[in-house]
């Protein structure tokens, strides 16, 4: 893989993290907001696993499979919570689940 | 007064035969443990009246014989208490007692007159059977336990625990109504007042333990008789135990300044009053001083200073008594003035005097005690003598009004009686002892003889004597004042006062009995004392210091028979013309008095008791009051407010910084999360060139050491 082979890559991944971090940042809907972290971890393993392929390296790859196994473990947690929130509140806003602040 | 004390030492063994003698003191022990049993139980008889009588009087017949079987001063160890010994010296005060012919007095008459009034108590306080009758007698049995120990002791420190254990007995009984906030107050400042005295014991005993090097009774005698004693012993201690052996025995015995506690005592049952705050308890103050009689002799003042206090006490007591109206407040004055009068014995060398006059008195004025308790039980709680008249012509009274003209006459001194030849050993010493102002103080006690006629008379002729009339008191239970009907003493109260009558008119019997003892004069009495620590207080024969005394063209002793009977005659005249004759005159007199701006004053001050508590108040209790109160200013500003509130702003103050990071909303925490990996990102790529800023910074200001510091973090 040549060096501008891998910087496409990487613009796609700093791409879907940003889009990930500013759709976090801006939007209110819990399930929205957790999608946009799972396409933070996606534009992070993406930069993984071609820094990886282009320094012939396999820990690139194995830190891949690590962020995913993470990321499954999250949604099962996070979707849980998402779910009680909303049996508790009936909205799925964030802001309404304020009620722990100073 | 000389130096040396004149003491004979004694070979004292250790006796293995009169162990039994412990058995003096157990016995009140057991009769506390039966009575807690009792209460235990809730038993609601007379059971524990019954106990405590067998018990105190088992003790009685165990000091008969003791005092049968005694020959000589005899140490009998019961148990091992504390016994340290190290290389130069040794802490010993082992649970002994010491038996010698002045530990013989006081424990029959203390023995003797406890199990009497218990007897009496077992009538006096059925009212409350079931109730507070078994703690009343589990306090008369640990106070009985306490003044054993106080008097049966070998060495000062069981001394000190039957001292501050009949101290505790005394605010028990004093508290015995504990409802009546009144004797809640007097419980406290007897104890309290007391206490004062305690700290002087406390005190002196560790004195002497320091210079002495020994707390046991005749080690110190052994030391004291020693050759080389002035030269080993010679220091400022030796000058400060008898003042502060004095303050303990000041407060135990009621002697000014701290007789206050005395008066309030009387909020006790009667029984109480009698026992303890008469006859037996504030004699201890006595007992201590003729205990440790050698001691004082080291003190060129000492003596001189308890004859003053006592002297000057008796007087003041005796005007007190004068102007109140509850007649069994004006015995406890008339008490706190014997007690005087006891002092003032010890004061001018009269050991056998104050020990003779303890002896008379434990008996007057228990019966004295005794009959307005009988009177208080059987009129309501009347102790107001302008509403009380005529009770000798009244059923079932005579009793009472003539064992109390048994007492009084004992009291004053009528020819004859006990306290005639008691009270003139002490007035006829006090003219023949060479001290600063004995003789004045000797015409002092002589003209507070009189007073003490004129108050005791007043309460005989107001109460027993004159037109029958009366109001019942307060405590009626129930029944109406119109038709209330005094109930008169039945058997055992008779029984009781005049057994302890017959006791304080022969009380005077000793007075004659040969002395066993050569050279000496005063009777039994006189023996008893000659035996022990207190002998250099008895008079002897042949010192012909009395023969040259004179008054009145005749020897001291035979002036002092005429003089004292002349002025109790005069007193007893006063009353009888005030009290029965012409009742009026004495409220016209005080009228009369108290209408003239010169002498208002005097009854006004007599009334108010000589303002001695208000004085106490301006003194002490307002000044601790203030610091009290500065105290608590400091405490709640200081110490609360600015050092723990203080403390616990600090956090809060913290945390009013930080608190707005946590809003709640969740996209301000995913910014600052961000920041913050932002700025991890940026201080990781450019941490060399910031090093580097900072390195030349500091090469600039030359401080060197922040570079070493810099450069070891790179």
């Amino acid at each position: 893989m040549t060096s501008s082979a891998l910087a496409g890559y990487l613009i796609v991944s700093g791409l879907l993290l940003v889009i990930g971090l500013v759709g976090f940042l801006v939007r209110r809907n819990l399930i929205v907001m957790f999608l946009c972290t799972e396409l933070m971890f996606q534009g992070a393993a993406i930069a993984f696993v071609a820094i990886g392929r282009y320094l012939f390296d396999y820990s690139g790859q194995v830190m891949v499979i690590f962020i995913l196994t993470v990321a499954a473990a999250e949604a099962a947690l996070a979707l849980a919570l998402v779910v009680l929130l909303h049996r508790q509140s009936n909205t799925l806003d964030s802001d309404a689940f304020g009620e722990l602040r100073e | 007064m000389v130096a040396m004390p004149a003491v004979p030492v004694n070979e004292v063994l250790q006796s293995v035969n009169l162990s039994w003698a412990g058995f003096i003191l157990w016995m009140p022990l057991i009769s506390l443990f039966l009575c807690g049993v009792c209460a235990v139980m809730k038993v609601k008889t007379k059971a524990p009246a019954i106990i405590t009588v067998i018990c105190l009087g088992t003790s009685f017949m165990l000091t008969c014989f003791l005092w049968q079987s005694y020959d000589q001063p005899d140490t009998i160890h019961l148990l091992d208490w504390l016994n340290v010994e190290w290389a130069d010296g040794s802490f010993i005060a082992n649970f002994s007692l010491y038996v010698d012919s002045l530990t013989l007095l006081w424990m029959l008459f203390v023995t003797g007159l406890g199990t009497l009034i218990a007897l009496y108590a077992s009538e006096y306080m059925e009212h409350d059977v079931g109730k507070g009758y078994t703690r009343f007698f589990a306090g008369v049995s640990i106070f009985l336990f306490a003044m054993s120990c106080l008097v049966m002791a070998d060495n000062l420190v069981v001394l000190y625990l039957g001292w501050e254990g009949v101290g505790f007995a005394s605010y028990w009984l004093i508290g015995y109504f504990y409802q009546r906030p009144s004797a809640v107050a007097a419980a406290k400042k007897a104890f309290i007042v007391n206490r004062i005295g305690d700290v002087g014991l406390a005190l002196a005993i560790y004195l002497i333990w320091s210079t002495f090097g020994t707390v046991q009774y005749d080690e110190i005698t052994t030391v004291l008789a020693s050759d080389n004693f002035e030269m080993e012993y010679g220091g400022w201690t030796v000058h400060a135990i008898p003042y502060l052996l004095m303050l303990a025995a000041f407060g135990k015995s009621a002697q000014l300044p701290l007789f206050v506690w005395l008066p309030d005592a009387m909020e006790g049952p009667t029984p109480v009053s009698a026992l303890i705050h008469a006859a037996t308890m504030v004699t201890a103050g006595v007992y201590l001083i003729i205990r440790t009689y050698p001691l004082f002799m080291l003190d060129e003042y000492a003596l001189d200073v308890v004859a003053w206090v006592g002297g000057l006490t008796a007087l003041v007591a005796a005007t007190i008594a004068m102007a109140q109206y509850d007649i069994k407040r004006i015995m406890a004055y008339s008490t706190v003035s014997q007690l005087g009068y006891m002092f003032l014995g010890l004061g001018v060398l009269s050991s056998y005097g104050a020990a003779y006059h303890v002896f008379t008195h434990a008996f007057f004025k228990a019966v004295l005690f005794l009959t307005c308790g009988a009177i208080m039980h059987g009129f309501a709680g009347q102790l107001d003598l302008r509403r009380l008249s005529g009770l000798r012509k009244m059923k079932g009274w005579k009793i009472v009004s003539y064992t109390m003209l048994v007492g009084c006459l004992a009291l004053v001194g009528f020819p004859f009686t006990s306290g005639y030849f008691s009270k003139d050993a002490i007035l006829a010493e006090a003219f023949i002892t060479h001290g600063v102002g004995f003789e004045f103080l000797g015409w002092l006690a002589l003209f507070t003889a009189g007073l003490t006629a004129y108050y005791t008379f007043r309460v005989w002729f107001r109460v027993c004597a004159g037109p029958v009339s009366f109001e019942p008191g307060d405590e009626l239970h129930g029944e109406n004042s119109a038709s209330f009907h005094p109930h008169a003493p039945r058997f055992i109260i008779n029984f009781v006062l005049i057994v302890i009558a017959l006791g304080a008119i022969l009380a005077a019997l000793p007075y004659f009995i040969p002395n066993e003892t050569k050279g000496i004069t005063g009777g039994w009495v006189a023996d008893m004392v000659h035996d022990s620590h207190g002998s250099a207080g008895v008079q002897k024969v042949s010192s012909g210091d009395d023969h040259h005394v004179h008054l009145f063209g005749m020897p001291i002793h035979t002036a002092m028979y005429f003089i004292s009977a002349v002025v109790g005659f005069i007193g007893i005249g006063f009353a009888l013309y005030f009290h029965l004759i012409r009742r009026s005159a004495a409220d016209k007199l005080r009228v009369k008095l108290l209408s003239s701006r010169i002498t208002r004053w005097l009854p006004t001050a007599m009334e108010h008791k000589w303002y001695v508590d208000e004085v106490y108040v301006a003194l002490i209790r307002t000044p601790l009051w203030i610091l009290g109160k500065i105290f608590s200013i400091f405490d709640r500003y200081i110490i609360d407010g600015a050092i723990v509130n203080g403390i616990a702003a600090i956090p809060r103050a913290v945390a009013k910084w930080f608190s707005p990071l946590h809003n709640g909303a969740v996209q301000s925490y995913g910014v600052s999360m961000i920041g913050g990996a932002i700025l991890i990102a940026l201080l990781m790529l450019y941490l060399p060139e910031i090093v580097e800023i900072l390195q030349s910074i500091n090469e600039q200001s030359g401080a060197e050491q922040t570079t070493a510091m810099l450069g070891g973090g790179q």
